[in-house]
């Protein structure tokens, strides 16, 4: 006799927490053989603002910790979604149609991002930063800060679990807390991964994940103004230019798409979400 | 006759000899404008200085191809250290011009030769040189092994600080490999149609810097010439929307510097005579046109009056007068607009309930002048809290705590730069830390080095100008094929993607 399954209701991650969606709306997931696998929340405007919201709650926390701190909690997501390798691998093979040697090397690969992203966190500002020789008696230094609040649109359609880590994880390295709207027809391994982050100790807000449209989400994301960098990584079909003229009106920075399902690991992912900041101090004359 | 009162002693005029008309620098040559010329005046008795061409669509077009070749042909194939040595000798130039350019700049624009002479050319000359030596370096620039050149830069600069702007565009692009097209203010094209004929001297190859003036609409149509590989602009931040906007979908690179709101935060511990200097630097140098400028002072509560009242007196001792004469602090406003636009907004100060205090200065008949000017408890939601003025004038405001100051300080959508005055360095510090500001000066206010990034947060555009950052901005990585080879990218498994369709 075979155990019935007990399935799991996949929701949103805002603030910490796994709401339903604020409209009450769902939509089916199907599997790549076409099977219904389960009931995603299909996210709304006002839950995009309550995103932003714990998003921007969650910004002085997390990039007024220790760097040291933020590479450990990033380590820590590594280590906690090792330990769930075997649901990641079923999850994104159910989802993608992949075979079990391809899921694997997806889930993998992810953990393995974090890993390398986790490792920056105590480097970047050394790598970013300089100390300038300025023609006065003066101490004069430059760090990269972090940009804020960035909303992203995560790679679509393929590969869900590691277009996601490879373009959230690069933008928490410095302290940014991030809105992610999730692969639409695969993003039950995203909500998934929330529970991961949920359990990292990471602060509450600094990840909220969205499923739902992308189409219909991210134009009120790029055009809020309390969100301060786009990263439009998995826009490519949608209408991103229209994405990035919104965004202009408060000077969002920008990342367009660059067509990868994959975001190639890289300092410039780092430091598309971070500021530099210069301080001058006056020396006294001895 | 008071201890206040100086003989006049003007900079001669007589070193700069204007042509009467100035036509566009494009392909190494000038070249009459096809569009409606316009004069450029002086701001500080309306004197009609040159006749300017107004470059159209078709004039913009020549000097973008001519960059174009020029980058393609030329300069992106020329050795770092051949580019650096045509650096060093624009630097080299402006110093044995630097008395001339002074004069013509203080004419054009409006500011005390002491600023022009001792801050903006040498600054020029300190631009020109600090990126000539990058030129052969660019390996060091923190992009990877051989970066390459973006292409052709269109650059659009403000009328504040003519050519030091042009510099502060022109250097680290050249140094890059990059060519420009670069269009100053319609007020101040006087300096960059000099810089060309330093560019002549300096022998550059043709194209490799062009020069077209007019208004708005011919930045305009430079910006969104569809052969600019780069956008560089320093202005406001209207027109940065609009930038912003425009280059959208397109594979154009953009830096934007543009206005900004600073708060000036004085701690009850701070070097009292060095802050009034600071504070008097920071909102009064240039009259005030400029975007860095620390326009809302944040005083703690049990010092502001004692500040306030220094300010006054202090503020009563500068000469307001002839820009060309060497005792002048302050000088003219920059045109008929601009003052305009600070009247204005001074006025709406006062109606909002602020308390307006002007010095006491003799206007001059002609020309256009504003006295300095402090407004005192000014509540945080008042225009002249949150506007730009870009002129002379203060907006005091209070605080008790430091959390307070930096509540106050980021409560704006600007974020380009931020003074702190204390004597505590660990205050310093943690304050620094906490303001969301691309420039934070401690103890000193209004400093600019070529080694030194600057830029702004927020609405105050991105990209740094200055130091190694300013050189990355004219920069890519050699190509992505280059980037995954290199030893140091990391090396990335192979993922497949699946059958879900």
């Amino acid at each position: 006799m075979t155990r019935l399954a007990v399935p799991k209701t996949y929701k949103l991650f805002i603030g910490g927490a796994f709401p339903r969606s604020e409209s009450g709306r769902t939509y089916e997931v199907l599997g790549a053989n076409g099977d219904f696998l389960a009931n995603a929340a299909k996210a709304s405007r006002k839950d995009a603002r309550d995103a932003v919201v714990a998003a921007r709650k969650a910004v002085s926390g997390w990039s007024g910790a220790t760097a040291y701190n933020r590479g450990q909690v990033l380590y820590r997501v590594a280590e906690l979604l090792e330990g769930r390798r075997a649901q990641f691998v079923d999850e994104v093979q159910a989802s993608e149609g992949l075979s079990r040697r391809d899921a694997e090397a997806q889930v993998d690969e992810a953990v393995d991002t974090w890993v390398w992203y986790a490792g920056w966190a105590d480097k970047f500002v050394q790598v970013a930063g300089n100390a300038n020789p300025v023609a006065g008696p003066y101490f004069n230094l430059s760090v990269p800060e972090p940009t804020g609040v960035v909303a992203v649109v995560a790679p679509q359609g393929a590969l869900s679990l590691l277009g996601l880590v490879a373009v959230v994880a690069p933008a928490l390295v410095t302290g940014n807390a991030v809105v992610a709207i999730a692969d639409e027809r695969h993003p039950l391994s995203a909500i998934s991964l929330t529970e991961v982050l949920a359990t990292s100790d990471l602060p509450a807000g600094v990840v909220n994940v969205l499923t739902g449209s992308a189409a219909g989400i991210a134009p009120w994301l790029a055009s809020h103004a309390d969100v301060n960098a786009l990263d439009l990584a998995g826009a490519a079909e949608l209408d991103w230019v229209d994405l990035q003229i919104a965004a202009a009106d408060t000077l969002k920075r920008v990342l367009p798409p660059d067509g990868r399902d994959v975001a190639t690991r890289s300092l410039e992912r780092i430091g598309a979400f971070t500021e530099t900041k210069t301080v001058w101090h006056t020396k006294s004359m001895l | 006759m008071t201890f206040l009162d100086y003989a006049p002693a003007p900079e001669s005029r007589s070193i700069l000899s204007l042509r009467s008309s100035y036509g566009l620098f494009i392909d190494g040559e000038f070249v009459d404008g096809h569009g409606d010329g316009f004069h450029t005046v002086s701001p500080a008795n309306e004197e009609v200085l040159a006749e300017i061409s107004t470059a159209d669509g078709h004039d913009v077009d020549l000097a973008v191809q001519a960059a174009r070749r020029a980058h393609d042909k030329v300069w992106s194939r020329m050795s770092g250290a051949d580019r650096g040595k045509y650096l060093f000798r624009i630097a080299r130039l402006v110093q044995e011009r630097a008395r001339e350019l002074a004069v013509a700049e203080s004419l054009d624009n409006g500011k005390p030769i002491k600023e022009s002479r001792d801050v903006d050319v040498p600054l020029v000359a300190a631009w020109f040189f600090y990126y000539a030596g990058w030129a052969d370096k660019l390996d060091y620039a923190g992009l990877g092994p051989a970066p390459r050149s973006l292409g052709v830069a269109a650059q659009v600069i403000p009328w504040n600080f003519p050519l030091l702007m042009l510099a502060w565009k022109i250097a680290p692009a050249l140094a890059a490999g990059n060519t420009v097209v670069l269009k100053p203010a319609e007020t101040t094209s006087l300096t960059a149609l000099l810089f060309a004929e330093i560019v002549q001297q300096a022998g550059l190859p043709s194209g490799v810097v062009n020069i077209v003036t007019g208004a708005g609409e011919t930045g305009r149509m430079l910006v969104n010439h569809p052969d600019i590989d780069k956008v560089a602009f320093t202005g406001s931040t209207a027109v940065g929307r609009e930038i912003a906007r425009s280059v959208a979908g397109t594979s154009k690179k953009v830096t934007l510097e543009l206005g900004g709101k600073a708060a000036n935060i004085v701690f009850d511990d701070a070097p009292i005579d060095q802050a009034i200097e600071g504070i008097v630097n920071g909102i009064f140098f240039n009259q005030g046109h400029v975007c860095c400028a620390g326009s809302r002072l944040l005083v703690q509560e049990n010092v502001h009056e004692e500040v306030v009242d220094r300010l006054k007196s202090r503020l009563s001792t500068l000469r307001m007068g002839d820009p060309l004469d060497k005792n002048t602090d302050i000088g003219a406003i920059n045109s008929a607009e601009q003052l305009q636009r600070i009247r204005e907004l001074s006025d709406i100060g006062e109606a909002e309930g602020a308390d307006r205090w002007s010095a006491d200065c003799v206007i001059p008949d002609n020309g256009f002048w504003f006295a300095p000017t402090i407004f005192d408890n000014v509540s945080t939601s008042s225009r002249i809290a949150r506007e730009e003025i870009f002129g002379p004038v203060l907006s005091v405001l209070t605080f008790r705590t430091p959390a307070e100051a930096i509540a106050k300080a980021n409560n704006t959508p600007y974020g380009l730069s931020a003074g702190i005055w204390t004597d505590k360095g660990s205050r310093m510090l943690a304050v620094a830390d906490k303001l969301r500001a691309g420039v934070i000066w401690a103890n000193t206010f209004n400093r600019f080095d070529p080694a030194s990034p600057f830029g702004g947060y927020k609405e105050s555009g991105y990209g740094r100008e200055g130091g190694r950052h300013g050189l990355a901005a004219y920069l890519a990585p050699q190509s992505a094929a280059a980037i995954t080879a290199s030893a140091a990218a990391p090396k990335t498994t192979r993922v497949k993607k699946g059958s879900a369709k």
